[in-house]
């Protein structure tokens, strides 16, 4: 359905490119959730650039896949890939981000291009993929529906509501992706209010679960490329990921869960990914 | 028309089910709630339009977010107690602020459960969505009513939010009335006191003004089916041609109708006797829906009294 799909290498770059909008947006709105975006942008990068068919043209249509992003502070990301992706311009976005009257606000809306549903307040997202991926059964529609939530949401109780609905309907068009950085406000996840056997519980609520390693482009790419994982059963990719990723100082490290990078940080990490880019271009 | 009195949340299950064989679009999301709700017809002659979600009202609003995404003309039905406070970041985020015209459904509303007690009491919805914004807000007070606010919902543009009783209620309306959402419906003229009334307390306001008739008094009953948009112009114009005014709600005093009336009024400089007639801070006393409209003075006579304390003129019974 996607026509101009990157390969292996392209999203690679592409992934660093996102990651430098991140942080650049982040430095220059003052806030932002900055690590747990730059855990999520390879999963959106290989969902826009290799999974999904949404488009700034087809975007106002019901028949195209559909992507609700329930963990909504990760909105940097998003507005990282939707720029990319033209449903605005990137310019756009680093001019207004965080400006009075502006609607690239911290969480995001459906006034901004491009999203599906407001997000913001935790375990939202998965009920209202499932009705997408109702609708779409009930109306024998080919769409399919992607969602991506948090570890640290999955404390939300109507996650697993929505997870038994899901299993209910044999709702083989849903894709949920767990962002599993292990990293939330306040510390580890298993510290703060345990989740595993987290692939096990996901198993028991009638998911057909698969791990993969959610910052490596490949492994995406090849899970994504295969679901449903099992006909009849929604999807769900345990994506282990590391909260920072791609900048050496902010990876797996608590503080940087909302922290705004100074201007040194800023050119620290831009220089990081710039020899990211570089070492990367050297491999072709 | 069938005059024979029906729950109101029957009318709304029979219209609904009438309305939805001739539109496939039209979607029933119940949490373990289609008896309760009327809907068991629903679901033998349409099981594709039945979505059953369980005793999850949360899942509920966002499944119905996400039908209503999709095109579907969701009606999200559940007990009013549980659906607008459970549900209620639901409803702000995942409908209202997410702009997805949900119909949200509260059955067995406001007393209707009696003598289940305060857990199953919705005397707080009003309040609860009025100062959530982007979200009708209709209750209807008889049949009539019932059947024209489900009708007018099919094609609503807006989130809305319909809250159903269920005991019987009389008709009240004049067979060539007309129903629109949002333009109150004056059931009763004159011009000493006027009653504005919601939903179910409605038929009470109407036999109250039957005991003042009989005291020489003639009082006004308007019928404010919809709290949002709020007809302005017909409390204004109450204000300004009754000697005194009331409200009456099966709603906690704070929040409802009394104090969007009160609001009104007083940001426009319009001062009367007035009253708002509701359950006060408390929990209340057991009993039946009646009992209870009884006891807090939701009722014929208690109104009548109200009517007359207000106007000063204390008739001995």
């Amino acid at each position: 359905m996607v026509t101009d799909k990157l390969d292996t290498q392209q999203l690679k770059l592409q992934s660093i490119a996102y990651r430098e909008t991140i942080l650049e947006i982040i430095h220059k709105g003052r806030a932002g959730h900055t690590a747990g975006s730059l855990s999520c942008v390879d999963i959106l990068n290989v969902l826009y650039n290799h999974v999904m068919d949404i488009t700034p043209e087809n975007f106002g249509t019901v028949n195209r896949d559909h992507y609700i992003q329930s963990k909504g502070h990760s909105v940097e990301a998003l507005y990282s890939v939707l720029a990319d992706q033209g449903f605005f311009a990137r310019e756009q976005l680093l001019a207004e981000i965080n400006t009075p009257y502006s609607h690239f606000v911290g969480h995001p809306t459906r006034k901004v291009p491009g999203v599906e549903h407001n997000t913001g307040a935790l375990g939202h997202g998965l009920s209202v993929a499932v009705g997408l991926a109702l609708a779409a059964k009930l109306d024998g529609r080919a769409y399919r529906v992607f969602t991506l939530l948090g570890d640290g949401e999955l404390a939300e109780g109507s996650s697993w509501e929505a997870s038994m609905t899901a299993a209910h309907y044999n709702l083989d068009n849903l894709v949920v992706i767990v962002d599993r950085n292990t990293l939330q406000i306040t510390g580890r996840t298993e510290e703060v209010n345990a989740l595993e056997p987290l692939a096990d519980k996901f198993t028991a609520f009638g998911y057909a679960v698969r791990k993969v390693d959610g910052n490596d482009i490949a492994a995406l790419v090849a899970a994504l490329d295969s679901v449903p994982f099992v006909a009849g059963k929604p999807s769900l990719l345990l994506a282990r990921t590391v909260k920072g990723k791609g900048v050496s100082f902010m990876e797996d490290v608590k503080a940087w869960h909302h922290k705004v990078p100074t201007d040194e940080q800023l050119a620290a990490a831009l220089a990081e990914l710039a020899a990211a880019r570089a070492a990367l271009e050297q491999t072709v | 028309m069938s005059m024979k009195a029906l729950p109101n949340q029957q009318v709304f299950a029979d219209t609904l089910l009438e309305l939805a064989h001739a539109d496939r679009d039209i979607l029933v999301v119940t949490s373990d709630s289609r008896g309760s709700g009327k809907l068991v017809a629903f679901g033998d002659q349409l099981p594709q339009q039945i979505i059953e979600v369980g005793i999850a009202e949360q899942n509920l609003v966002g499944v119905a977010s996400g039908l209503a995404a999709a095109g579907k003309k969701v009606f999200a039905v559940s007990p009013a107690c549980f659906l607008t406070i459970r549900a209620l970041e639901q409803i702000k985020n995942d409908v209202a602020y997410s702009d997805r015209p949900v119909r949200l459904v509260g059955i067995s509303a406001g007393l209707s459960y009696g003598m289940l007690g305060s857990t199953h009491h919705s005397l707080h919805d009003y309040a609860a969505l009025r100062c959530i914004n982007n979200i009708d807000i209709i209750a209807p007070a008889d049949n009539f009513e019932t059947r024209e606010a489900v009708k007018a919902v099919i094609n609503h543009p807006r989130p809305v939010y319909l809250r159903f009783g269920k005991k019987d209620m009389p008709h009240l309306h004049k067979p060539d009335q007309t129903f629109e959402i949002g333009k109150a419906i004056t059931l009763r003229d004159g011009d000493d006191v006027t009653i504005i009334a919601i939903g179910e307390p409605t038929a009470r306001a109407v036999a109250a003004a039957d005991l003042l008739a009989a005291d020489g008094l003639s009082c006004r009953v308007i019928s404010m089916h919809t709290l949002r948009p709020f007809d302005t112009a017909a409390v204004i114009n109450a204000a300004q041609t009754s000697r005194a005014l009331i409200t009456v709600e099966e709603h906690s005093v704070h929040g409802g109708l009394g104090e969007a009336v009160a609001s009104l009024l007083f940001q426009r400089g319009l001062m009367l006797p007035f009253k708002i007639v509701g359950i006060p801070d408390e929990y209340t006393v057991t009993g039946d829906q009646h009992d209870i409209f009884d006891h807090y003075g939701i009722s014929a006579d208690g109104l009548a009294q109200t009517a007359r304390q207000l106007l000063r003129l204390e008739v001995a019974r």
